[in-house]
């Protein structure tokens, strides 16, 4: 789970694939909605194939390799013409860019599968980066903390973006919790396998949130959401959170993008 | 089969086949074009931030320095080199605020009891210093045998100033250390500590609790 | 020959281990503290480094020795035979306690002392001697702390760290009649007065090796105590015990491996002391042991070494960063995942020592949050070889069938199934967009309750259509408004 030393960004291209994920899909369709909205306002076409469902990490950080591979090569021949796939999640993203590689190994589809895999985006990476996106905030003053996803501080190495993209909203305050690079203990299956330790773990992310003063927060990925804002809610801790995607449409639109 | 017949053919019969054998690039751990004058300073803040003491002295003054240091802290005696020249220079001195001279004359066994309970402080030479991580360079022997260092509450080390390197690497390659090794070389970075208790700091605890430099420029 | 058998250690019964660690709030504490002060420590350490570029020869340098390491044991015992240094060869911890004990048998030894050797806490060393009527006390102050407890060290570089003062005070009064202090200074001067005794009545010392290098026969050792000098220079014999990857080809390979553990592990630019041992005691050296051993220990790593991925936990220098910075560890602590090695590193090294069937909690204890990876200094990919092992236990890849110990012990029926399933939803397009369709459309019936889930958090909330639907609705005003883009 080593970072790129170099990512080399392409231009910005006429049209991109959108994998929504199943997270987006089933619970925060308006995050992907909201990603696709700041995309096109770039003047980008986006092409949301129908026919997409998981990228098959639960089954592959399970350990079950055959049935992930058979799901995640249901996705590979979505993307056939060359426009990058743009992701709103840095754990999906991870897996397609990271992991494809190592699930099809020695596989007749291994050559396609690092094709694909050169291609995933993971959405505000490709917002700032790609896009070099300049937002005007049109919202209220607003404080937030951030929650970066691990996958998205470790494996796709954009701990920095997120930050970046809030940074150019006139009207929002950031504020940093302490342990940024603290996982949220959500881990997939891990939530499930070990639910006390999970518990611990997303108690005090969620103190650690609180602390910030903020009432908002944002995060890259809608498992840390579901696991954080499950445990406020719970909690009574006053502080919710939203997909970074809706919160930066809501704040250039105008328009409550929540989900 | 031996033992060591079955695992080296273990290792030898690898399923997977060849390693790789990647590059090495030293660029990190290299380059540090340090004067003397840096090298000393950066050598002293770095063994200061870890409870060493840095005195700096001549030729001249460095026994006065010496003495000085063992009466304020009342050491009864002194453990000296037979023969090198820290160790004669002292001697002969006759500096009368030295305490009693003792001498490693014979092997350990004979006098075990009185080096762990008796002796207050030793007084070793070094081979030199490293700058980087603020360490002395130690090759124990017949004149300055191991325990010197290391049973004594108080170590002091002679440091000349010009033997001050910039890197652990840098000093193991200009002393060519691959051309021989002896049976005991040391860095030594401080007093013995310990941080077993709850993370507090405490010094002493099976080496020296004080750790002095007096480097001779 | 007495019964011993380490891999009949307390493996089984994570869970009520770690449910008892998280309810106790002085161990959580202690943890916490010690973790984060160690976190800020190792960042400040590596200040003003390209520590990224120094990783990568860390790690090139632990390749290139792995790529020679039969070469290289076999260089490393020739030179070290030179030197006067006898070496043996242990093919698992049996052989190796055998070893020892014989050695100390032939001396007519009766009392060891140990400095720290995490080998020997795998080999259950102690234990062994002892059964042998051969007393075996530990010196490092962390492990005579644990050993006195009749405990196992929580953490690989500091042994009590799961102690506090309180706890460790009343237990040096309790054990050697100490009186009870709050102050460090004292406990550590007392457990210094008692252990120089020890010393100097041991008839063998035993150490563990952090580096061997080949080239010149010399065996590094990093501490700050001084208790592993006084362990490998008071008595007449001294006997090392290590792993078989530890050995390096030359002197310069330790320069940089020096450089990221003492950094890694305790945030320290270089530990008090840095011992480097190529001889016993030569004519006319006044001290030192007149013996010296080294004991090569394989213990299961020649079977890591048989594949392209899994052997890269054998480039492990031992720092333990990975424990420091591991979220799950910080919650539980070492002695929840009941092996000598926890942690990150303990998981993926343990399932090799003593099967997966033993260590099955292991490979999924963590989150795969990355955070180990991140800082280990030799760049092993700790979260992908999880990821292996958790493969592993559920035999779950056709094209790559497992080999390590044990494997497929974790594949049971009803979990198969439900991958299955959930693969036949995921793979089938159709089928998918109809079941999340259906659910968002019956989203009311969602059960408030998902198990363990909502014990600390509300359910998730299906939306109330799904974003392909969505993204169905728009393609579709779209075309019936001008015929564009799907």
């Amino acid at each position: 789970m080593t970072t790129d030393a170099i990512r080399l960004y392409p231009g910005k291209p006429e049209k991109v694939y959108f994998f929504g994920t199943c997270l987006v899909d089933l619970f925060y369709p308006g995050a992907g909605l909201a990603g696709i909205q700041l995309l096109e306002r770039e003047g980008i076409q986006v092409l949301f194939p129908q026919d997409q469902t998981c990228c098959g990490q639960p089954a592959y950080t399970s350990g079950y390799y055959d049935e992930a591979r058979a799901v995640a090569a249901a996705q590979l021949g979505l993307f056939k013409e060359d426009w990058p796939i743009v992701v709103p999640s840095g754990s999906c993203g991870g897996m397609m860019r990271k992991h494809y590689p190592d699930l099809f190994r020695d596989t007749p589809q291994s050559d396609r599968a690092k094709e694909v895999a050169g291609r995933v985006w993971e959405l505000t990476d490709f917002l700032l980066n790609v896009c070099h996106v300049h937002l005007e905030d049109v919202g209220e003053p607003v404080t937030v903390a951030m929650h970066t996803s691990c996958s998205a501080r470790r494996e796709m190495g954009i701990a920095e973006v997120g930050p970046r993209l809030l940074q150019q909203l006139g009207n929002v305050t950031l504020v940093e919790q302490v342990r940024p690079e603290e996982c949220c203990g959500f881990g997939g299956t891990f939530a499930v396998r070990h639910p006390e330790i999970s518990a611990a773990m997303v108690g005090d992310k969620v103190q650690a949130l609180a602390d910030t003063g903020a009432r908002e927060f944002v995060t890259t990925d809608c498992g840390c959401l579901m696991n954080i804002n499950g445990h406020t809610e719970k909690a009574g801790q006053g502080i919710a959170g939203q997909h970074i995607a809706s919160f930066l449409w809501e704040r250039v639109s105008g328009q409550g993008g929540k989900s | 089969m031996t033992s060591r017949e079955d695992i080296l053919q273990r290792l030898r019969n690898r399923r997977d086949g060849e390693l790789p054998m990647p590059e090495l690039d030293y660029g990190s751990m290299t380059g540090r074009d340090w004067s003397a004058a840096q090298k000393l300073d950066l050598f002293q803040a770095m063994i200061e931030t870890v409870h060493g003491e840095v005195h700096r002295a001549t030729d001249e003054e460095w026994l006065d320095t010496l003495a000085g240091i063992l009466k304020q802290r009342q050491a009864r005696n002194l453990l000296t080199p037979l023969k090198h020249p820290i160790g004669a220079e002292i001697r002969a001195s006759g500096h009368p605020d030295l305490p009693e001279l003792l001498s490693y004359g014979e092997p350990v066994e004979h006098w075990q009891r009185e080096l762990f309970n008796d002796v207050d402080a030793a007084i070793t030479s070094t081979r030199g210093a490293i700058a980087e991580t603020g360490s002395l360079i130690l090759w124990p022997g017949i004149d300055e045998p191991r325990l010197m260092s290391l049973v004594p509450p108080i170590h002091i080390a002679v440091l000349e100033a010009d033997q001050i390197f910039a890197t652990f690497l840098e000093a193991m390659e200009l002393q060519r250390w691959s051309a021989g090794m002896p049976t005991n070389a040391l860095l030594i970075s401080g007093p013995s500590k310990t941080a077993d208790i709850e993370q507090t700091l405490a010094y002493g605890v099976h080496g020296p609790k004080e750790l002095i430099v007096i480097v001779r420029q | 020959m007495n019964q011993h058998n380490p891999t009949a250690s307390q493996v089984q019964s994570f869970h009520p281990r770690a449910r008892e660690a998280l309810q106790n709030d002085q161990l959580r504490g202690n943890f916490r503290r010690a973790m984060d002060g160690l976190m800020g420590k190792r960042k400040a350490a590596f200040e003003g480094w390209d520590l990224e570029s120094l990783r990568t020869l860390g790690a090139a340098v632990r390749q290139r020795a792995l790529a020679r390491l039969p070469d290289l044991l076999e260089q490393l015992e020739s030179q070290l035979t030179s030197n006067g240094i006898q070496v043996h060869w242990a093919t698992d911890a049996d052989e190796a306690c055998r070893i020892i004990r014989d050695i100390c048998v032939a001396r007519e030894a009766r009392t060891v002392i140990k400095g720290k050797s995490m080998v020997s806490e795998e080999m259950e060393l102690n234990h062994y001697l002892e059964a042998e009527g051969i007393e075996a006390l530990e010196s490092d102050l962390g492990e005579y702390i644990v050993q006195m407890a009749e405990q196992t060290p929580s953490h690989i570089i500091m042994p009590a760290i799961h102690m506090n003062t309180d706890e460790i005070s009343e237990l040096l009064h309790r054990k050697t009649g100490t009186d009870r202090s709050h102050d460090v200074n004292y406990l550590t001067a007392s457990a210094r007065q008692q252990l120089r005794e020890k010393f100097m009545n041991a008839d063998v010392g035993v150490s563990g090796v952090n580096f061997a290098v080949a080239e010149t026969g010399t065996l590094c050792l990093v501490e700050n105590e001084g208790n592993g000098r006084m362990t490998t220079t008071v008595p007449p014999c001294h006997i090392a015990v290590t792993g078989i990857e530890k050995v390096v080809p030359s002197l310069a390979d330790v320069a940089p491996l020096l450089a990221l553990l003492t950094r890694s592990a305790t945030g320290q630019h270089l530990t008090t002391y840095f011992n480097m041992i190529s001889r016993p005691r030569q004519p006319g050296e006044p001290d030192g042991p007149e013996a010296v051993h080294l004991v090569l220990v394989d213990n299961g790593r020649s079977g890591i070494y048989q594949d392209d991925e899994l052997i890269d936990t054998l480039r492990c220098i031992r720092c333990g960063a990975c424990m420091n910075h591991c979220p799950v560890y910080t919650r539980v602590g070492g002695h929840v995942y009941g092996t000598t090695y926890p942690g990150p590193i303990g998981s993926i090294l343990m399932p090799h020592l003593l099967g997966l069937d033993e260590t099955r909690h292991m490979p999924t204890a963590s989150s795969l949050c990355g955070a180990c990876g991140e800082v280990c200094p030799v760049k092993i990919p700790i979260p992908d070889l999880l990821v292996r092992l958790r493969r592993e236990s559920v035999d779950g890849d056709s094209v790559h069938p497992g080999v390590v110990k044990g494997h497929g012990v974790k594949r049971g029926r009803w979990e198969s199934l439900a991958w299955r399933g959930w693969q036949w939803m995921h793979a089938n397009p159709g089928l998918y967009r109809t079941g999340t369709r259906m659910a968002a459309r019956f989203r009311a019936l969602q059960p408030a309750s998902a198990g363990a889930w909502t014990r600390v958090r509300t359910a998730p909330r299906l939306a109330p259509k799904t974003l392909h639907q969505l993204m169905k609705q728009r393609a579709d005003s779209n075309s019936s408004d001008n015929g564009g883009s799907r």
